[in-house]
């Protein structure tokens, strides 16, 4: 059995001890929000954040996970928890920006996206242009929202003056 | 924790819905219309039905029949019907149809949903309003001339009196649906959501982690298989260790996936499925497969060596005005280039996954598929089973690009669930998408031009090689067909005297298909670089030939010299190639950019222009190249799609293809050695990321006196040779064989 809190609540799974973190998440506790993109860690798709750092949880496997603390993009601070159905208000603030510059297009790698983005202004609340780059260049985006994603981290920037 | 079965019914729409009482629209505007998919334009035809309910809860819900893949359709042309219901947007939802044929085309390709259905959408918004009209007419007894639909609500002008449609949707439901030609449409003066930029329905969900793609849906007691499969086209198996498999915990079965023969279409490969009871054994237990292959040995490199020779020499005429052949040898001077772009892989985000479920005598599918009916009869015909049986659920799709217009995933998912009791989901890995694609065709072209004494040219030429994707659905099928040919090659917009374009032979080593722009990637990177090399030669701006090349305002017709032109399934009289369109967006851009300002060393602007899916695209791109480095620093696209439905989705698709074009541009190259694919993962088949990704701007042309155009696949073509010419213009090295990375360090 592997212990280890999730969004907030303790979880404990029984499965084989090299099961990534990624497969628990999505076919053991039903949580979809993160995604498959490659399983090597290439893309970061699967980006959660572990004891609040951001790990690419398809190469994590679970019993490196006992007794941490993991939030996935459900339980990012801001979003509702899934029984008490979504909020249009309750975002994370990287969500919110995300709303505000429009950056979706399919969806589907965004959730990576926001925790990656979520992970790199928690570390460093006013990032560089380069720096943002360089953080972001582990999440691919097929769709091309990188422009988008770019204006939105930086609106987030703690010296962003607002035009 | 979310519920385990995390589908509702209110997602999926069955045929005919249990809103009980409310208003469901459809059925009475017969519009007949042939609309061209990429392959056989008789199997699409669109008729209009159910794309309208209300609720007694006042709640409009309007069907969306096309896939979304990211381009914002499941907004877009609803926006078009709440717009002529005079709907509060605020009260629409949104429900994905199942594949239903009377939907009309459920293809989502060809960049063409919204010019196919925007009238369509129009009349069904106009058709919903008019009977609650009528109704609420009626029910006050006053005529219909003194009622008027607004932000959901019926009003009578003389007194006030409004009804909301809730209120009005029994009866507005009993009213015969008016006859098309009595519809009154909105005065574009009038409109509320057609031009807007709102915000894409998915939203919220895509930022939660709520959103529900085909790799998300989860069935009580469903199982998950990993595929092994057939390395190469006609690859025979010859052994695997079943035995290794199954020891792997979670894994329950071992099943031979058999040989659906030829033509590949969209059968399913052969291969071997392992079984478990979640994707990590799944993909455990494949591991110890060890499957041995016995196969053909197709060498890409080889093969391209192949296709450059054959374009070397006269091919089949396919077009031709005046006589090159003549001509050339009078001609002053000439140029000749040949142009190659390796194989490409689609790489959507989301790999294929398909759920299927044999329950109560159906056969129900959840897939993120760009073609559900295609899916449907497919399934149909490869089980042997009663298409109408089958049913299928679209999900969002995770990128797509073209890759899941091919249904072979769906098969697999439905020939396993039809030998278990239990909904099986079949899982491809990033692995499997790469090594089992349907490859844009790898190709050459060659390009001969000829200058009279004043430099101007009098003589074109223009060969191209390829395999086609015909080769899916006709074994041998080894010639482009005149619907490649149409994007890009026979439909070159100039006026030049003398041109001809010969066709070659190619044959199909691996499962071609089409990705995002299809034929005018390779067709518009070669004729753009020519051009390109022509004004370097003859010292003249580029945009300058370009207008000397378009020659004056008109119209071009490629039937006129020969060519059997397809323009993208739609009419030349009502989509014409319009030369005055191609002048204009060079102005644009030229507006908006500095393309001819001198650069500090070793940087330099590209230019590129294109018409495909009936839309003008221009890409002048800004590189610097140093140290054997080049660095995409700046890029400016200008498009001319006519009338915008929703302009944030058409910039959002802009600035896509220009990252999408990069990575075909820079580092897009399948190689196949020995009959294999050679690449298996992102760290191999490298695509862009953000620190590649230059600073980007979108132009959008006034539009809104012309016709809807495509706008998810015209970004992409003009945007390879915008980088090659830039790197010209930076270094002097001339760029003729993609990808850029064979070059330079990206």
């Amino acid at each position: 059995m592997i212990k280890f809190s999730l969004n907030g609540k303790n979880v404990e799974v029984d499965v084989d001890t090299d099961m990534p973190l990624l497969w628990v998440l999505r076919d053991e506790l039903k949580l979809t929000g993160t995604k498959f993109g490659c399983g090597m860690g290439l893309c970061g798709a699967c980006t959660v954040h572990m004891n609040g750092q951001p790990i690419r949880s398809c190469s994590v496997p679970i019993a490196s996970i006992e007794g941490s603390t993991i939030t996935s993009i459900e339980g990012l601070p801001g979003t509702s928890q899934s029984d008490a159905g979504p909020s249009e208000t309750n975002l994370h603030p990287v969500q919110q920006a995300w709303v505000q510059h429009n950056v979706p297009q399919c969806g589907y790698c965004q959730p990576g996206q926001i925790m990656s983005a979520a992970a790199l202004l928690e570390q460093n609340p006013n990032p560089s242009d380069e720096e943002i780059d360089q953080f972001m260049s582990g999440n691919i985006c097929r769709c091309g929202t990188y422009p988008r994603i770019r204006t939105a981290i930086k609106s987030l920037a703690a010296n962003h003056k607002v035009e | 924790m979310i519920p385990i079965e995390n589908i509702s019914r209110r997602t999926f729409l069955e045929k005919l819905s249990a809103v009980s009482g409310g208003l469901i629209l459809g059925a009475v505007i017969p519009f007949r219309h042939t609309v061209a998919s990429p392959l056989d334009p008789s199997l699409d035809s669109l008729v209009l039905n159910l794309f309208v309910q209300i609720a007694e809860n006042n709640q409009v819900y309007i069907i969306c029949h096309r896939s979304e893949m990211g381009q914002g359709i499941r907004t877009s042309l609803p926006q078009v019907v709440a717009d002529e219901l005079q709907a509060d947007w605020a009260k629409v939802q949104i429900i994905q149809g199942q594949a239903n044929s009377d939907y009309g085309s459920q293809n989502t390709d060809g960049s063409r949903s919204v010019r196919d259905f925007y009238q369509v959408m129009r009349e069904m918004g106009a058709a919903a309003r008019t009977m609650l009209e009528q109704a609420a007419a009626a029910r006050w007894q006053v005529p219909v001339e003194q009622v008027s639909a607004d932000q959901h609500r019926i009003v009578h002008s003389l007194t006030g009196r409004q009804l909301s449609y809730g209120q009005l949707a029994q009866e507005a439901a009993a009213l015969p649906i008016p006859a098309k030609e009595s519809l009154v449409l909105k005065p574009r003066s009038a409109f509320n959501y057609i031009g807007q930029p709102v915000q894409i329905v998915d939203m919220h969900d895509m930022l939660t982690g709520s959103a529900i793609f085909g790799q998300d849906i989860q069935l009580p007691n469903m199982r998950y298989a990993a595929i092994s499969r057939s390395p190469s086209l006609g690859a025979t198996l010859k052994t695997f260790e079943a035995k290794d498999a199954r020891k792997v915990s979670g894994v329950y079965d071992v099943v031979v996936m058999p040989d659906r023969g030829k033509p590949v279409s969209y059968k399913s490969l052969s291969g071997v499925a392992v079984l478990a009871n979640n994707t990590w054994a799944a993909l455990q237990g494949k591991k110890q497969l060890k499957p041995v292959w016995q196969h053909e040995g197709h060498d890409s490199s080889n093969y391209l060596q192949g296709l450059v020779s054959s374009v070397q020499t006269p091919g089949q005429a396919v077009l031709q005005r005046g006589d090159f052949y003549t001509a050339i040898d009078q001609c002053a001077d000439t140029l000749n280039a040949t142009y190659t772009v390796p194989y490409q892989s689609h790489l959507p985000m989301e790999t294929p996954a398909a759920v299927a479920y044999f329950h109560q005598g159906t056969c129900e599918i959840w897939a993120c598929v760009q073609s559900p009916q295609a899916t449907q009869q497919t399934v149909a015909t490869e089980l042997g089973i009663d298409p109408k049986t089958v049913k299928v659920n679209v999900t969002l799709l995770g990128g797509a690009f073209g890759r899941k217009s091919k249904p072979d995933f769906v098969v697999e998912a439905a020939y396993l669930a039809q030998r278990s009791g239990s909904p099986v989901k079949v899982f491809w890995s990033r692995e499997d998408d790469i090594r089992h694609d349907y490859y844009h065709a790898i190709s050459a072209q060659y390009y001969h031009a000829g200058l009279d004494n004043q430099g101007r040219v009098t003589a074109w030429l223009q060969r191209t090689a390829f395999p086609s994707y015909g080769s899916l659905f006709r074994e041998g099928a080894d010639m482009p067909s005149d619907g490649e040919l149409s994007m890009g090659f026979a439909d070159v917009p100039f006026a030049m005297q003398h041109l001809r374009c010969e066709r070659h032979r190619a044959e199909a080593h691996v499962r071609i298909g089409w990705l995002r722009a299809v034929a005018n990637i390779h067709h518009a990177f070669a004729v753009n670089s020519f051009v390109d090399e022509i004004a370097v030669k003859t010292n003249v701006k580029v945009t300058d030939l370009w207008r000397q090349l378009l020659g004056n305002a008109g119209t071009v017709d490629p039937t006129v010299d020969g060519f059997n032109y397809r323009n993208s399934g739609k009419s030349l009289d009502e989509y014409p190639i319009d030369i005055g369109r191609f002048h204009a967006l060079i102005d644009l851009i030229e507006s908006n950019t500095q393309l001819y300002k001198t650069l500090p060393k070793n940087q330099g602007w590209g230019f590129s222009i294109h018409r495909s899916f009936c839309s003008y695209v221009c890409v002048a791109t800004k590189v610097e190249v140093k140290n054997g480095r080049v660095a995409v620093v700046e890029m400016h696209a200008a498009i001319d799609c006519g009338l915008v439905v929703n302009p944030d989705r058409v910039r959002s698709q802009l600035e896509g293809s220009m990252v999408f074009g990069l990575s075909i541009a820079l580092m897009g190259n399948m190689t196949v050695k020995d009959g294999q694919i050679e690449q298996s993962n992102f760290h191999d088949a490298p695509v862009t990321r953000m620190h590649q990704c230059p600073s980007v701007t979108i132009h959008i042309a006034p539009g809104d006196k012309q016709l809807p155009g495509g706008v998810g696949e015209p970004g992409v073509p003009p945007v390879l040779a915008s980088v090659s010419n830039a790197i010209y213009a930076a270094s002097g090295v001339r760029i003729r064989d993609l990808p850029v990375n064979k070059h330079f360090r990206i």
